[in-house]
């Protein structure tokens, strides 16, 4: 008999039904809602008069539009303010759990599912944010969906669905000093393009995959969707029961211990195969930097500015031209030469403690340059606690920079945190559209490592060889 | 949901790959509770000139587009966020159905929630009705569901291809939830028989989770 996929043993284990031309519908575990691609679900079933099939299988939380200074103050922006008072609203009328704004465990949705243990081996988890692909770093088949099947799930449990295509991407071997999974999977976009994954889930394995942290694990999967696949995921090993374990929404007792005995199953058989193959060498990742106006857009540090005159697609050099007057950037210079205004540490790609622990040893001692603004936003309240605890902010704040409030910020900034026109910005998050941080404003996604040394430089510089 | 059968309509030209949703609606329009009003913010930062005035050179200021209901574009259109805001902007200024040689998985899903159809063409048809829409005011284009064609004022037909529960649902404006919820004796049975198989999956968040 074929072996299965990781993947095709979640899907079959959550098929409710299927129509002969292989139309499924699929049941969802679980869902986390927050309030920016919400309101219009709810509403949606108080039109219909229907409620929430399973209420306790979902979990809320505001993240896109709040503040990050002091919460107390409350959200200045009206209309942010009435999107998070109508999340509170409509979870208090359909009894579903809110972690609210000023509740310790608020916080970025895809770092708070992780977190509380909500996100679990072997479940379909879905929310109406394109990053839900992070979920799978626990071996879970997690999507974005948009406002209509928020309200589908909601009141059915399950999902209409064609099954999607498999695609492994094999990374083996060792990554280079402070080389990590955002380094890889930047370095995974750039090769196989923002479409490369589109009708795909993507499996990541490899010696290099195995050896990532469940925090790592999350950002190579968080970043999935801007390969084109709506879901990636790597399968559960020790390190993945040792995360879940203890955590208040993880099972308890007996039923952890069997849920493990089913969790060892979850991998994909060894005669199984994929519809596509993809193979990396880790020690062949460089240190990426983007320097255009879509992730696939992005090349090692020790690399030039592509130029548009060696390009021989049409469509490509037209993009590259496009996107490199965007960026305000000269054809062949090299990267290391690229000035920045702004860091930004933080997003549901790179804002979980190691990040903030990495990054905040590597500010120890130094001084953020003259002129470069530079801020960390917690990817959750306990995020933030814990790293206060671990003396992190400290660190941050007398290398001179901002220690906020968890949130997405500035990662799609629907908050005050805006890039102004022109200003260069080093993030650490997933997207570098136009204006994504701000109308006019220019992106270049990084790893949190890559982000500091480039806000005490001034300047992007190779962080394999940096001081 | 409104049903989707034929239409025949002026046709808009979007030449550009990887339209991301961030452009097709930028964030600052997402704060609504509403599906209603998203046209004001439809590529809000292209329709601008760097001085704010309007560009006159954005086929959505230009007289000649007014009205258009197809819109014409390339690869990948619609990647990146899945804000079903995208479509609910597109369809405020009047499109009902958008062709690209190829779409991002959200973005196409989300249309069928809308009662607006999505068709991928062949890369050599976008670009040659693309090279016609720019050199002819007044090209229009007929899409037809049922028959799974566009066709051109030459009178070509282009097939496209779809799923057919997909095709038969906006062909009819099925209510999608509807449809499910008549299967709701099969989610139960799922249900139990999961319940038995893996029943921490089945602990109702709320038992565990006090207050803070």
């Amino acid at each position: 008999m074929a072996g299965q996929t990781l993947f095709d043993k979640i899907w079959e284990s959550h098929v409710v039904r299927a129509e002969p031309d292989g139309t499924t519908l699929l049941y969802i575990d679980r869902q986390l809602v927050h309030e920016v691609t919400s309101p219009q679900a709810f509403e949606g079933l108080k039109l219909s008069g229907r409620r929430p099939r399973r209420p306790g299988a979902t979990l809320a939380v505001p993240d896109h539009n709040v503040p990050t200074t002091d919460r107390t103050l409350g959200i200045t922006d009206p209309l942010s303010a009435v999107q998070v008072r109508t999340l509170e609203g409509n979870c208090r009328d359909f009894g579903i759990t809110l972690f609210g704004m000023n509740d310790i465990r608020q916080g970025v949705v895809h770092v708070i599912g992780p977190e509380q243990g909500f996100t679990l081996p072997g479940t379909t988890i879905v929310c109406g944010d394109s990053h839900t692909s992070t979920h799978g770093a626990f071996g879970a088949l997690a999507f974005g969906i948009g406002t209509s099947e928020v309200e589908h799930v909601l009141a059915t449990q399950c999902l209409v669905q064609k099954r999607p295509k498999t695609m492994e991407v094999r990374v083996d071997g060792a990554l280079s000093k402070l080389c990590s999974a955002k380094d890889v999977i930047l370095a995974i976009i750039g090769k196989i393009g923002t479409a490369g994954g589109t009708g795909y889930v993507i499996e990541y394995t490899g010696s290099a995959i195995r050896a990532l942290s469940m925090e790592g694990r999350m950002t190579l999967c968080n970043m999935s969707i801007e390969a084109g696949a709506r879901a990636g995921m790597v399968a559960p090993d020790e390190k993945t029961v040792a995360y879940i374990k203890g955590r208040p929404l993880a099972p308890k007792a007996e039923l952890f211990e069997q849920a493990v005995q089913v969790w060892q199953y979850l991998k994909t058989d060894a005669n199984a195969t994929y519809d596509m193959t993809v193979t990396m060498r880790a020690e062949d990742i460089a240190p990426q930097v983007s320097w255009g106006t879509s992730p696939g857009m992005v090349t090692g540090i020790d690399q030039r500015v592509p130029d548009p005159r060696t390009i021989t697609d049409e469509n490509q050099r037209q993009a590259t031209e496009r996107a490199l007057e965007y960026m305000g950037l000269i054809p062949n210079m090299p990267m290391t030469d690229i000035k920045i205004d702004t860091v930004f540490i933080g997003s549901c790609t790179n804002s979980r403690i190691e990040d903030l622990r990495l990054a905040a040893n590597l500010a120890k001692g130094k001084s953020v340059a003259t002129g470069v603004r530079a801020m960390v936003v917690p990817g959750s309240g306990l995020v933030k606690q814990q790293a206060e605890q671990e003396g992190l902010d400290r660190l941050f704040k007398e290398a001179g920079f901002e220690w906020r409030e968890a949130g997405c910020s500035m990662c799609l900034a629907m908050n005050a945190d805006v890039l102004q026109p022109g200003e260069r910005c080093a993030s650490t998050s997933n997207r570098n559209f136009e204006g994504r941080q701000g109308a006019g404003g220019r992106t270049h996604l990084v790893s949190p490592a890559m982000a500091v040394a480039a806000a005490v430089e001034g300047h992007f510089v190779d962080i394999r060889h940096w001081s | 949901m409104q049903a989707f059968t034929q239409i025949s309509g002026l046709v808009a030209p979007l030449d550009r790959v990887n339209v991301d949703t961030d452009q097709i609606i930028p964030k600052q329009f997402l704060k609504t509770i509403k599906r209603t009003g998203l046209r004001e913010g439809l590529f809000y930062d292209w329709r601008k000139q760097k001085d704010g005035s309007q560009d006159p050179a954005f086929f959505l200021n230009q007289p000649r587009f007014q009205g258009a209901t197809i819109l014409l574009t390339r690869d990948n259109f619609g990647c990146g966020s899945s804000r079903e805001h995208a479509p609910w902007a597109l369809l405020d200024q009047g499109f009902r159905c958008v062709i690209a040689s190829s779409f991002a998985d959200i973005f196409y899903n989300n249309c069928f929630q809308n009662g607006m159809l999505p068709v991928v063409l062949k890369a050599d048809e976008v670009l040659a009705m693309m090279k016609d829409v720019l050199a002819t005011p007044g090209y229009h284009l007929t899409v037809d569901l049922g028959n799974q064609t566009v066709t051109t004022p030459d009178n070509t037909h282009c097939r496209f291809e779809i799923d057919p529960f997909r095709k038969d649902c906006l062909y009819r404006g099925l209510d999608a939830i509807g449809l499910t919820l008549q299967h709701e004796a099969a989610i139960a049975a799922y249900e139990t028989r999961r319940k038995a198989e893996a029943p921490w999956l089945f602990t109702d968040l709320r038992h565990n989770l006090g207050r803070a």
